[in-house]
């Protein structure tokens, strides 16, 4: 049995780690609340500002969730995977890539035209170099993801996983990522049920703008 | 020439979304690569449309890049050199 020791998300503008309200700025855009997200959360990182929007939110809820994790005290970089997942894959950044290509295309934009690179990101920060996978699906699947975290984690090599979905298009957006572990700290079964249950939990005000 | 270099800084930081530094923050003869502002090989190619759009300069060899962007100064005397009336 494997275990789901930490989770956040981020939904409507809201972050939240382990169902509590980490930071929050629902009156602007999801620009703003990513930039002044990295600076309330005091993460000093110039790379940032470069990256496309899945890159962000990605790289935001990995920094919430691995905070204080010690998970590369623990495991040795290559025993820690990465599975995600997302609808969008890259569009939303293919789409700007799209419209500088009417002037001159940008090869900074270009560079994040591929789904996984939120992945890469992740593990460029983290210093991961484990199994990772990245999966374009319809809608969240919990049952996808757990088999496959499942999997990856029955290997003799993988003791750790940071997995979930991190969906953007536009100013829409769903994270829901998580820290699955062969050790039980947080007394959740890595299961489809409790993943599925995790994802629909609701935190804090939600406004109804698209 | 100075009013050039404080245009150059203003343009790199949007350019390359360098939201953490403020063109004062930048040396004219910093050097723009690894130990100075650590810009990488993405930031080179992005310099380099930068040029095109801003000085209509079309870098003629690639060879010559390390050299133009070795400082804001050295980009600055080259677009001097090459601009176009």
């Amino acid at each position: 049995m494997n275990y789901i020791n930490r989770h956040c998300k981020i939904q409507h503008r809201i972050l939240s780690v382990g169902g509590e309200v980490l930071y929050k700025n629902i009156d602007g855009s999801l620009d703003d609340f990513l930039d002044t997200g990295l600076k309330a959360l005091n993460i000093a990182y110039p790379k940032f500002y470069k990256m496309d929007r899945p890159s962000k939110l990605g790289f935001i809820g990995a920094e919430v969730l691995l905070k204080g994790a010690g998970l590369l005290e623990r495991y040795a970089p290559d025993e820690v995977a990465v599975v995600m997942a997302s609808a969008h894959s890259s569009l939303d950044t293919d789409l700007r890539y799209f419209e500088s290509m009417k002037t001159i295309a940008s090869p900074a934009l270009f560079v994040y035209t591929l789904a996984n690179i939120v992945a890469g990101e992740i593990c460029i920060r983290h210093g991961i170099k484990g199994e990772n996978a990245f999966f374009v699906l319809p809608e969240f699947d919990a049952a996808q993801l757990c088999t496959y975290v499942e999997m990856v984690m029955a290997s003799q090599k993988t003791k750790a996983c940071l997995a979930g979905w991190a969906d953007v298009m536009g100013e829409q957006h769903d994270v829901f990522l998580y820290l699955v572990e062969k050790t039980n700290t947080a007394g959740l079964e890595h299961t489809e049920e409790q993943l599925q249950k995790l994802y629909q939990m609701n935190y804090g005000k939600v406004d109804s703008r698209p | 020439m100075e009013k050039l270099i404080a245009d150059l800084k203003r343009q790199i930081i949007e350019a390359l979304n360098l939201k953490h530094l403020k063109p004062d923050d930048i040396g004219d003869d910093q050097p723009l690569f690894v130990e100075g502002l650590g810009l990488d090989s993405i930031d080179a190619l992005e310099l380099i449309v930068l040029l095109q759009q801003h000085y209509n300069i079309k870098l003629a060899d690639p060879q010559e890049g390390p050299q133009i962007f070795k400082s804001v100064k050295t980009m600055a005397e080259y677009i001097t050199s090459n601009k176009t009336a």
